[in-house]
């Protein structure tokens, strides 16, 4: 507990999103709650540590066998009611008090009700991805969940649903809240509200399988007014889709190489798992592909997202993730450039 | 102190049998002493594999994207890690203590079924064999598979058809229902042996509290072994002949495998540590030179704890989507258990206080169990303190708690039991300076080790990761993690040093080095195949105190 | 042993009693068995009204009066059997224990036919529905168990018939008597289960 009250003070991690997602710097209505009810109970823990440690420190010093010793056995005693009864009755009443106040704690996270204005999420885990659906906003992406700000005068958290599509998962952002597992056939549900913008990292907490070091989640808090241009950005029918249609369009006055690189994706199987939006890709056993370049990183958190890693990943992804279900596509030199080109203007 | 007769010659061949006649005699033997040692040895050799697992799992984990392994072959060495540790150490530790004393304890002259003992064991022995065999065996024809992959407690639907393809799962699922029934046999004949084959006099409160506790942990094990080979039933069910149980396609539950694992699961931690409270028991008061503080208070702490932990079974489950309710219930009870545990800590306090304590390795060992045990036992109050738990739960803090209550508590207390006891099974002293060396890597190691990784989890770091990236705060804490484990590497070295030294060129060790007070000192080291000559009168849970004590008896004050 | 009147003890070996290890190896493979069933009787339970596709309990479940009558009517036998083979009258055990083995057979045959039936008829198999996972998971547990039972208890009559049994394995055929008796009270739980509650 010493090392928690020693994480919580330490000016060396900063306020707000870090990429040291340390528990004691929360941010955020549950994850708050969640801190100072942990603060008690670090509090208990330390107070009885030192007690019995001293006691027991106490005991080995004052009553060693010292050399200079009469050889008699010490007064035998057997046992003491009274003293049973207080070294019952005291941790009993400790114990009462934790279950009060942890009760209470529950309660307040779990059972909080969305208000109106609260942004409503699903997430899908995948083996080892996340998909990411704002049903109200017709927004569909992966591995990186955008939420407004919320401000404590006005909140607006924002509601997950938590749904599986293959094995067992668990959604955790260490400042924003605690975890809560993502199980096929089950809905679960869990809520952020954060107030300071910023990049929020996480892990998937639940082992999945191969690559569940590499299923990591980034929630990018957007400040006042942003959440809504990101929203845009990503619609269907916004401005950025309709020039990526346009540009689609075989007749469209754009880079060959970015055509050629079209057609290798339109051609090879890659439409059997991806999604472009306004095209014939329609697959949905991998990610969203529509703003892939928006994104932060590639393979959920597998690399950072750079014209050269993505090179690599599609060259061949078990480089970077090795037993992911996207194979080796087997592409020569040209078509991954051109793939490559063409991917590189999915904003 | 009862003599040998000496009108009556022991028996001993002319000549020494050949090493072929040795093994043939291990193979066939039904003798409580040489099974239990053999239980024992097995599973001091299973410790030593599955523990370079681990040293594999930290020489990968020391450095951010390491490339030591590959992932496949991590999540194997965390699976068969756990499931060799839990399963081909500790169960069989505890199956080889109890068989190897509980009858020496109570003055009987064998388990109460012999050839049931042997069958436990060789069932045990095949079971280990069938894990380690799925790496080499499991790829079967089809190429897919190796070892099971799965994690030690392997979640549907992980575990079904379509995730887990080739035989590993199966493997996994084979050697746990077969080590199953042989734990059940061992149980059945501790249960049988204590409530039958006691000495004249020797009550149920008399027994000693060593005794009291393998039989709690024995009728345990009846109640919590077969949910395990249930679920295990259904798995395979699943898996050949097409069921639904944990499919959760055709609506099955991926919650009801989690459901039925750790009601096995958790009171099979209990399972494992209370045989260490028993070592303790034991120990303590002899190094104290006092009886235990508060007999039947223990044995009804024990008992409570048996109880309720058949009762707390979600707090693995907090993060998984429990109603408030559900979390509320299963917090409580977890809460609850640390009453009767805590009381057990303020009574080998109590029987130090006022004593003349000896710190001969034995004491040692079970000193830094009582400081180790302590904190394990705090931190399990902050994972039953839900809220605290949805960060930890599922994090290297996780980890960092059960290797404490396993390592620091149970393993420290299974030293003590190898240092006591170890004169007694061989008739020669185990090396105090080693020992002392020992103990001491050992504590360093794991409190470098398992100290600093509590903090990973507090960053963030979840289990079952087979690498991670740099800039996350856990590089540091993770390498001195990791270093932590070559002292315990040397630690363990001395141990074993020390064992085979001592059984030859060690101090000759008598009837009762340490001037002890249960049936078992009352008779040679290493006692005669029968046990007893004659058995000494048992009057109170201390019969060779009052032999040697006539003028201020126990059972004075009874 | 030792006897305990040498030794100045405030017990004799008179007074000095202990329980049968036998009866204790025979309840706690009770204990353990019983542990074991109620995992698959939730398992059922939790599923009932779970099943995606048919067919479904109340479709195709037929009670099973006769059976069940014969196996618990075992029960009476074996306990008659019992008290036979106390009373020395070997002619009379042999005559219950034959009924018992009878009734039980009559129970596994119906049990079969009962299978027949729903897997030719109505296609249910163990893997067709969650229904059928945990029907035939659950019944064939518990009938398994009758099949061991059933084993050992022809066992004891060939003995019986070669005239191998002597009075001193009344406790043998006791604890065997106890397994039969908790075998019986398994289905009278699984009665009620499957074919009361669940439809």
């Amino acid at each position: 507990m010493f090392f928690a009250l020693g994480l919580s003070a330490s000016p060396a991690f900063a306020d707000g999103a870090s990429s040291v997602t340390n528990i004691f710097k929360p941010d955020g209505a549950p994850a708050r709650a969640i801190f100072d009810y942990t603060m008690l109970v670090l509090a208990v823990c330390a107070v009885i540590f030192v007690i019995v440690v001293g006691l027991l420190v106490y005991t080995v010093t004052r009553f060693r066998h010292r050399r200079e010793d009469d050889g008699q056995e010490p007064p035998q005693v057997y046992g003491s009611n009274q003293i049973e009864l207080a070294w019952t009755v005291i941790p009993i009443i400790i114990v009462f008090v934790l279950t009060l106040v942890t009760a209470r704690t529950i309660a307040e996270v779990q059972n909080a009700v969305p208000p109106p204005k609260a942004l409503k999420v699903t997430v899908v885990g995948h083996q080892w991805w996340w998909e990411i659906r704002y049903p109200d906003l017709g927004v569909v992406t992966a591995n990186e969940l955008h939420v407004p700000v919320s401000d404590p005068a006005q909140p607006r958290p924002t509601f997950l649903k938590l749904e599986s599509a293959d094995v067992a998962h668990s959604f955790w952002i260490p400042q924003l809240a605690g975890k809560t597992d993502v199980i096929p056939n089950r809905d679960n549900s869990m809520w952020i509200e954060p107030v300071t913008p910023g990049t929020y990292l996480g892990n998937c907490a639940e082992y999945c399988g191969t690559q569940h070091a590499r299923m990591l989640i980034r929630v990018i808090v957007h400040p006042q007014g942003e959440f809504e241009n990101w929203v845009a950005a990503q619609k269907p029918d916004s401005a950025t889709d309709t020039n990526l249609v346009a540009a689609q369009k075989p007749d469209s006055a754009t880079d060959t190489q970015v055509k050629a690189g079209r057609d290798v994706f339109f051609s090879t199987s890659c439409v059997n798992c991806h999604t472009i939006n306004g095209t014939e890709a329609n697959g949905k056993f991998g990610p969203d592909l529509t703003h892939l370049m928006s994104r932060q990183t590639l393979g959920s958190g597998a690399a950072l997202n750079t014209p050269e890693k993505l090179r690599a990943w599609v060259r061949n992804p078990q480089n970077l993730k090795p037993g992911c279900y996207m194979p080796d596509m087997q592409l020569t030199d040209e078509e991954m450039d051109q793939l490559v080109r063409y991917l590189l203007t999915l904003n | 102190m009862v003599a040998a007769n000496p009108e009556i010659p022991l028996a001993r061949p002319l000549v020494s049998p050949s090493i072929v006649t040795r093994l043939h005699g291990l193979v066939v033997t039904v003798d409580h002493k040489k099974l239990g040692l053999m239980y024992i040895a097995s599973a001091l050799f299973f410790l030593v594999v599955a523990g370079l697992m681990a040293s594999v799992i930290r020489l990968q984990l020391a450095l951010p994207n390491n490339n030591i392994v590959a992932p496949d072959t991590f999540n194997r060495l965390f699976t068969v890690h756990g499931t060799a540790m839990v399963f081909f150490v500790g169960m069989p530790i505890v199956a080889g203590l109890s068989n190897y004393l509980v009858p020496l304890m109570i003055g009987a002259r064998d388990m109460a079924f012999p050839r049931l003992n042997a069958f436990g064991y060789w069932m045990f022995l095949f079971g280990a064999a069938l894990l380690f065999f799925s790496y080499i065996g499991a790829p079967g024809l089809s190429g897919h598979g190796s070892a099971p992959d799965v994690g030690w407690f392997a979640y549907a639907p992980l575990t079904g058809r379509a995730f887990s393809r080739g035989n590993s799962t199966d493997y996994w699922t084979l050697c746990l229902l077969v080590s199953g029934i042989g734990s059940l046999s061992s149980a059945v004949n501790v249960i049988a042996t204590a409530f039958g084959m006691r000495s004249p006099g020797m009550t149920l409160m008399r027994m000693p509290l060593f005794v009291w506790m393998m039989v709690v942990v024995s009728a345990m094990m009846f109640i919590v072994i077969p949910p395990l080979t249930a679920a295990q039933i259904m798995l395979l069910i699943d898996r050949f002949l097409g069921g639904n149980f944990f499919n959760t396609q055709s609506g099955g539950s991926a919650v009801l495998w989690q459901h039925f694992f750790w009601i096995f699961g958790h009171p099979e931690v209990y399972v494992l540590m209370i045989p260490g409270f028993a070592c303790a028991s034991e120990i303590i008061p002899v190094f104290s030179r006092k009886p235990i503080f508060g007999y039947s208070a223990m044995v009804g702490a024990t008992t409570m704890i048996a109880f309720v932990s058949m009762g707390v079974w979600a707090h693995h489950m907090f993060s998984m989507g429990m109603t408030s309710v559900g979390n509320t219930f299963f917090m409580i009870s977890t809460m609850a258990i640390s009453v009767p545990t805590g009381i057990k800590i303020f009574n080998w306090l109590a029987t130090m206080y006022g004593g003349k304590i000896r710190f001969e390795l034995p004491m040692l060992c079970c000193l830094a169990f009582l400081f180790q045990f302590l904190i394990a036992g705090l931190t399990g109050i902050m994972l039953a303190a839900v809220p605290f738990d949805w960060h930890l739960t599922d994090t290297y803090f996780v980890v960092a708690h059960f290797h404490y209550v396993l390592i620091g508590g149970m393993l420290f207390c299974i030293f003590g039991g190898i240092y006591y006891w170890f004169p007694k099974a061989t008739g020669r002293m185990l090396n105090k300076t080693l020992g002392l060396w020992h103990v001491a890597l050992f504590f360093i190691g794991f409190h470098l080790t398992f100290d600093t990784m509590h903090i990973p989890g507090l960053l963030g770091m979840p289990r079952r990761i087979y690498t991670y990236d740099p800039g996350r705060g856990w590089e540091l804490l993770n390498l001195i993690t990791s270093i932590g484990v070559v002292f315990q590497i040397v630690g363990i070295a001395c141990l074993a040093w020390n064992l085979i030294r001592s059984l030859r060129k060690g101090e000759k060790a008598g009837d009762d080095p340490w001037d002890a007070w249960t049936l078992e000192w009352a008779t040679t080291s290493p006692p005669p195949e029968y046990n007893f000559e004659t058995v000494p009168p048992v009057r109170s849970a201390r019969p060779l105190w009052d032999l040697k004590h006539p003028e201020d008896p126990d059972w004075k004050y009874e | 042993m030792i006897n305990a009147d040498r030794l100045n003890l405030p017990y004799t070996s008179a007074e000095w009693s202990l329980p049968s290890s036998r009866k204790v190896a025979i309840t706690s493979l009770i204990v353990t068995e019983s542990a074991m069933f109620s995992i698959f009787v939730v398992a059922y339970v939790y599923y009932i009204g779970k099943s995606l596709t048919g067919p479904y309990p109340a479709e195709v479940l037929e009670t099973p009066i006769v059976s069940t009558i014969c196996l618990l009517a075992s029960s009476l036998t074996i306990v008659l059997a019992e008290r036979s083979f106390k009373r020395e009258s070997i002619g009379a055990f042999r005559l219950w224990w034959s009924t018992t083995i009878l009734l039980a057979a009559v129970f596994l045959g119906s049990t079969a036919a009962e299978w027949k039936r729903l897997i030719v008829d109505h296609h249910l198999t163990i893997s067709t529905n969650l229904f059928g996972t945990t029907f035939y998971s659950l019944v064939g547990l518990h009938a398994s168990h009758v099949i061991v039972g059933l084993t050992l208890l022809t066992l004891v009559l060939v003995l019986s018939l070669k005239k191998s049994i002597r009075k001193a394995d009344g406790e043998r055929i006791e604890m065997l008597s106890w397994y039969w008796h908790f075998v019986d009270g398994v289905w009278v739980v699984v009665f009620t289960v499957v074919y009361v509650i669940g439809r």
